[in-house]
């Protein structure tokens, strides 16, 4: 079912679809989104990876960062709107890794991104 | 082919910092220019033993080696060791703190990992004697 032919979704068109908010990376909202992933537990993030993934979580540290620049994320969503501290900020900067926080819950953060086409990175 | 040898020293507790190293160990290894899929999976590996380290290591070191077969990442500490190792690589087994969980991490999920991704892995370790892993990724079929 993930081999039908949807367009590709860029950083712009989640920060559309969530109502979000880009707290960083605003140069790097053309980045294409290769497919979602959603946990607060970053070991799950690491053990099922895909370059190039989006991550949303509602989990508010350094490891996310860590972890998503490791796993070679396209970006980070915070949800529930959750605004990363000022540590986690400049790690996010200093890797250019994109930011974006969203007031929606996991749930309906995942429900409008796959509606939208983003599938699962598995 | 490129050869070699890095150390990222990884302090006890420090989880602001902890993959710092892994990060570095990420860069260098995109700096030589390797499959994108070969450092994706070392640097999981550097990241999953970095946070072990973190977790349950004491301090502990991590080496980056590199010749022209192999990428070779060492993860040493004198930290509580491993009591039941087989145990360890089970998917699930865990010995961390809530602490750790409200970090993202100790979900038992490092070791079997680390086993997924690297090409060969050697455990070396006992109670309280410290741990030692060797993990191996073979490089000549991936460099161009």
């Amino acid at each position: 079912m993930d081999s039908d032919k949807t367009p590709a979704i860029r950083l712009a068109d989640v920060k559309e679809i969530l109502n979000a908010e880009v707290v960083v990376g605003h140069d790097r909202l053309d980045t294409e989104v290769t497919g979602g992933a959603a946990s607060d537990l970053m070991s799950d993030i690491l053990r099922n990876t895909k370059e190039g993934a989006l991550l949303l979580t509602g989990l508010n540290s350094v490891q996310v960062i860590h972890t998503s620049v490791i796993a070679g994320m396209a970006g980070v969503v915070f949800v529930r709107g959750k605004r990363p501290n000022d540590d986690v900020m400049a790690i996010a900067r200093e890797h250019n890794l994109p930011i974006l926080t969203t007031e929606f819950n996991m749930y309906s953060s995942c429900g409008r991104l796959y509606s939208k086409g983003l599938k699962s990175i598995r | 082919m490129p050869h070699l040898k890095k150390e990222f020293q990884v302090k006890a507790g420090d989880f602001v910092h902890a993959g710092k190293g892994s990060m570095q160990i990420q860069s260098t290894l995109k700096t030589i220019g390797y499959d994108p899929e070969i450092i994706r999976r070392a640097s999981i590996c550097a990241y999953e033993s970095e946070m072990n380290i973190v977790m349950h290591g004491g301090d502990g070191t991590i080496y980056l080696t590199v010749d022209d077969r192999w990428i070779i990442i060492e993860a040493c500490d004198d930290g509580v060791g491993i009591e039941d190792i087989e145990l360890a690589f089970k998917e699930g087994y865990s010995t961390a703190l809530e602490e750790h969980q409200e970090m993202g991490f100790g979900a038992g999920m490092g070791l079997p990992n680390i086993k997924k991704n690297a090409d060969s892995v050697k455990v070396n370790s006992s109670k309280n004697k410290g741990t030692y892993i060797n993990m191996f990724f073979r490089t000549d079929k991936n460099h161009g």
